[in-house]
C-alpha cells in the first residue's frame, strides 16, 4: 500500500489547496503585503533604477492598490514576469494583481481565469527601425524580419496586418524583451515591434537610441491595464476603484501635495473622495481614507504619468489617448459616490 | 504449479491460492486503483479549471492559430490550425535533434579516438576540448554561439559570397533551392529506398565475408545500389527541378533557402556540446576492452586502425550504447533550449505562442510531456534494438 500513499496525498494536498484559498482581500491582509506582477525590464512602466527601487507606471499602480488597503505604498512585493508566465502566475496565485503592460483583450477576459479592472494606459503597436534602412513607413517592410515576444497580442497583430496588405515577413520570437532587443540592435531582425510604449521604453536600452525611429502607423489598439484572478469581485473591485481614485483625483485637482488641504475643500465629490463624507471606503472592505492614502503617498494619475513617461522623462510621450476626457483624452472613471 | 502436498481447492477461492492469478489480481488492482486516481484527479482539475474561468479541452486545436513561424518544414500560414502549429514545432525539435544526434555522435567518437591517440598533442587537444565543452553551461554556450558568432555576421546586403550562389550574413546562410515542378516525391522515396537497398547490402555483404572470407567492394556498389533507384525514379517520373538562386530584394534574399541562424546556433552548440559526453563513453568504453584484445589482434599482424575497428570498437561498443543512449536522449531534451534564442521548436510554437494565446496550459503542457516522451522512448527502442544486435552471440 505504501506505494500509493504517495500519489494520494499529492491529489489530497492538491484538491485541499484548492479548497482552502480564501478571499484575495483577507490573503493580501494576511501575509502583509501585496504581490504584483511586474515585467521588471521596461523602463517607465517597470524597471528597478540604478539604486534598485522599483520605478514605473505600473509599479505605482500596485504601490497606489497597497497604499488603499494597508495605507502604505511599500507594502508590495514585486514579482518580475515574462509576457509567457504572467496569466499562469496570476490564476496560481503566486500574484495578486497582473500590472505589466498587459492588453485587455476578450480572449484573455473570457478563457484564461482573469478580469481586468480597468486600463491604465491607452496604447497601439507600432514598429521600431533602424534610420540606417531608411524605411519611413510600415507598409515599406514586406520581406522584413521581425523580432517579436512570445506570448503577446503582437505576435498576431502582426500577422494580421501583414496580410492585410499582401506583405511577407520572417518572426524571431523571443521570451525576453531583453534577447528581443539586443537581437534587434545587433541586427539580426530589422524591426523591433511591440506597444509602442514600449518601443519608447526599450530604445532607452539601446546601445545608441537615436539610431532608431518609431515608424507612425499604429496597427492595434492595446489598452493596457491591471488584472486580477477570476471569482473574487471584492478583490478586482478594490483594485478596479484604485484605478479610478487616481482618475478622479486629476480631475478634481486633488495632487499629493495638497491632499491635506483639500479636506477643507467645500466640493462633495473631493470631501466623498477623501472620506469625509460617507462610509465609501468600508464598502470595499477598506478604510475610509482609502483614498487619501492613495492620492497623498503616490499621487494622481496624471503625477504618476509625468514622473514616469511623460515629455520630462526619457521616454517622452505625451499625454495623447492617456489625457482626461475633460482634455480630450479617453480617461473617464466613474464617479466616487 | 500448485503444491502437490496439499489438497487443490475448488471453485473462484481457487484463484486467490494460485501464485500466478495472485499476482495477476493484484496487478490489476493496482492497474484499477491508478487509473481511478487518475481520473479522480483528472475530473476535479476540469471542475476547478471551469469554476477558474479556465477555458480546457482539446477543441483549441482546430482554431485558426492566426501567428507566423519563422521555420517550417511542412505548409504552414497563419490561416493554420493550432493543431497545425504543433506539428511544425515538433518537426523542427524532431530536425534539430536527428542533426545533432548524427553529427555529435560522429564527432563524439572521432574526439574519443583521438583522446586515446599515442600523438602527444591530438589526445592532449581532444582533452583540453572535452573538458572545456563538458563544464560550461549548456545555455551559455547557445547564447555564446548565438550572439558572439552569429549574430556579428555582416548584413544582408554585405554577406559572405560563398561561390555567387549561397550567402553567409545575419540572416543566416542562403542556400539555392530546388524546386520541384514535378517527380520530387518520387525521387525522394527512391532516394530512401536506395539507401536502405545499399545497408542491406552492405550487411549482406560483411555476412558473406565471415562466412566464406571473400570481401567485395561494398562502398563502391553500395553507392551504386543507392544511386540507381532515384535515378530510375527520376527517368520514369520525368522529373522537373529548378534552382531558385537567392538574390538580394530590399532587406532581404529572395528565393533559394534559408538556414536560420537559429538553427545554425543552436545545432552547434548542441553537437559541440553533446560531442564532448559521448567522447568520454567512447574513451570508457574502449579502454574497457582488454588490454590482451588489443594485443592478440595486433600480434596476428592487422595493422592498428583495423585492430581498433575490427577487434576493439565492436567490443566497446557493448559498453558505448547505453551511455550513447541516454547522451540521445539528453539530447533531444536539451534541444528545448531553442527557446532561448528564438528557435521555433515545439516548447516556442506549442509550449510557448500557443499556450499564451489560448491559454489552456494544461492540456498544452500534458501533451508536450507526452510527445518528449514518446520520442525518448522511441531513441531508447532503437538504441537497444541496436545494441541487441551488437551484444555477443552465443554467450
Ligand atoms: N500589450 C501586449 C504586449 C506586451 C509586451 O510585449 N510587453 C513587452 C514590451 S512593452 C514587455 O513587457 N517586455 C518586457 C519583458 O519581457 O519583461 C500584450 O499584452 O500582449
Amino acid at each position: 500500500m505504501k506505494r500509493f500513499l504517495v500519489p494520494l496525498a499529492a491529489v489530497l494536498t492538491l484538491a485541499l489547496a484548492c479548497a482552502a484559498s480564501a478571499g484575495t482581500l483577507d490573503d493580501v491582509k494576511n501575509k502583509g503585503f501585496v504581490s504584483a506582477g511586474v515585467s521588471g525590464k521596461v523602463p517607465g512602466f517597470s524597471a528597478p533604477d540604478q539604486d534598485g527601487v522599483w520605478r514605473g507606471l505600473d509599479v505605482d499602480f500596485c504601490r497606489a492598490v497597497a497604499a488603499a488597503v494597508f495605507g502604505d505604498p511599500d507594502k508590495v512585493k514585486f514579482v518580475p514576469v515574462t509576457t509567457k508566465e504572467r496569466f499562469t502566475a496570476l490564476q496560481t496565485g503566486e500574484i495578486d494583481v497582473l500590472s505589466r503592460n498587459t492588453t485587455w483583450s476578450l480572449e484573455r477576459d473570457a478563457a484564461q481565469g482573469i478580469d481586468f479592472a480597468g486600463v491604465l494606459f491607452y496604447d497601439g503597436q507600432g514598429f521600431m527601425v533602424s534610420k540606417k534602412l531608411g524605411v519611413k513607413s510600415a507598409r515599406e517592410l514586406d520581406g522584413a524580419s521581425i523580432c517579436i515576444q512570445i506570448g503577446t497580442t503582437t505576435e498576431m497583430n502582426v500577422s494580421d496586418y501583414f496580410a492585410a496588405h499582401g506583405m511577407t515577413f520572417k518572426p524571431v520570437v523571443f521570451e525576453s524583451a531583453d534577447e528581443a532587443t539586443v537581437i534587434y540592435d545587433t541586427g539580426r531582425a530589422d524591426v523591433y515591434t511591440t506597444d509602442a510604449s514600449g518601443l519608447a521604453a526599450r530604445r532607452t536600452t539601446m546601445s545608441n537610441p537615436d539610431e532608431h525611429i518609431i515608424l507612425p502607423e499604429i496597427i492595434s489598439k492595446e489598452p493596457l491595464g491591471p488584472a486580477v484572478r477570476q471569482g473574487d469581485s471584492q478583490w478586482s473591485d478594490i483594485v478596479r476603484w484604485t484605478l479610478f481614485a487616481l482618475i478622479n483625483a486629476e480631475e478634481l485637482g486633488v495632487t499629493s501635495a495638497n491632499v491635506d488641504e483639500m479636506l477643507k475643500s467645500e466640493n462633495p465629490a473631493v470631501k466623498r473622495l477623501l472620506g469625509l463624507d460617507g462610509n465609501l471606503g468600508e464598502q470595499l472592505g477598506l478604510t475610509n481614507q482609502w483614498a487619501y492614502n492613495v492620492v497623498k503617498l503616490v499621487g494622481n494619475y496624471g503625477e504618476i504619468y509625468d514622473r514616469n513617461v511623460g515629455p520630462a522623462t526619457p521616454l517622452k510621450l505625451e499625454r495623447g489617448l492617456n489625457a482626461l476626457w475633460t482634455n480630450g483624452g479617453l480617461l473617464y472613471a466613474p464617479p466616487v459616490r | 504449479m500448485a503444491d502437490p502436498a496439499t489438497p487443490e481447492p475448488k471453485g473462484p477461492s481457487r484463484l486467490l491460492h494460485d501464485r500466478r492469478w495472485r499476482a495477476v489480481i493484484a496487478q490489476a488492482a493496482a492497474f484499477a486503483l491508478v487509473a481511478a486516481l487518475l481520473a479522480c484527479a483528472g475530473l476535479n482539475m476540469a471542475r476547478n479549471l471551469e469554476r477558474a474561468g479556465i477555458a480546457s479541452g482539446f477543441g483549441f486545436l482546430d482554431q485558426v492559430a492566426g501567428f507566423e513561424i519563422s521555420q517550417t518544414l511542412i505548409e504552414y500560414s497563419r490561416a493554420s490550425t493550432y493543431a497545425r502549429a504543433f506539428w511544425v514545432g515538433l518537426l523542427n525539435t524532431l530536425a534539430v535533434s536527428a542533426v545533432c544526434i548524427a553529427a555529435s555522435t560522429v564527432l563524439g567518437f572521432l574526439l574519443g579516438l583521438l583522446r586515446l591517440s599515442p600523438n602527444w598533442l591530438a589526445a592532449r587537444l581532444a582533452g583540453v576540448y572535452v573538458e572545456v565543452v563538458r563544464n560550461v553551461p549548456l545555455l551559455l554556450q547557445i547564447l555564446f554561439w548565438y550572439i558572439a558568432v552569429l549574430n556579428p555576421l555582416p548584413p544582408p546586403r554585405q554577406a559572405l559570397d560563398l561561390g555567387g550562389v549561397a550567402y553567409l550574413c545575419n540572416r543566416g546562410l542562403v542556400l539555392p533551392w530546388p524546386q520541384w515542378e514535378r517527380g520530387g516525391l518520387a525521387v525522394g522515396l527512391a532516394l530512401a529506398a536506395g539507401l536502405a537497398l545499399a545497408w542491406g547490402f552492405a550487411a549482406w555483404a560483411r555476412r558473406r565475408r565471415v562466412r566464406t572470407g571473400r570481401s567485395l567492394p561494398v562502398w563502391r556498389l553500395g553507392a551504386l545500389l543507392a544511386a540507381l533507384p532515384p535515378a530510375l525514379a527520376w527517368a520514369l517520373a520525368d522529373a522537373r527541378v529548378e534552382w531558385s538562386i537567392p538574390a538580394l530584394s530590399g532587406f532581404n534574399f529572395r528565393g533559394g533557402g534559408t538556414v536560420e541562424p537559429e538553427f545554425i546556433a543552436l545545432a552547434l552548440a548542441l553537437t559541440l556540446y553533446t560531442a564532448g559526453f559521448i567522447a568520454e563513453n567512447v574513451r570508457a568504453g574502449i579502454q574497457a576492452v582488454p588490454r590482451g584484445q588489443i594485443e592478440a589482434a595486433a600480434s596476428l599482424g592487422l595493422r592498428p586502425w583495423r585492430v581498433m575497428r575490427l577487434v576493439v570498437v565492436p567490443q566497446a561498443m557493448r559498453v558505448i550504447i547505453p551511455p550513447l543512449t541516454s547522451q540521445h536522449m539528453t539530447l533531444v531534451k536539451n534541444s528545448s533550449l531553442a527557446v532561448v534564442i528564438g528557435y521555433p521548436d515545439l516548447m516556442s510554437v506549442f509550449a510557448g505562442t500557443t499556450l499564451n494565446q489560448t491559454g489552456q496550459a494544461v492540456e498544452i503542457i500534458a501533451i508536450t510531456m507526452l510527445v518528449y516522451l514518446a520520442v525518448s522512448i522511441v531513441i531508447s527502442l532503437i538504441m537497444n534494438w541496436y545494441n541487441d544486435a551488437m551484444a555477443l552471440k552465443g554467450r
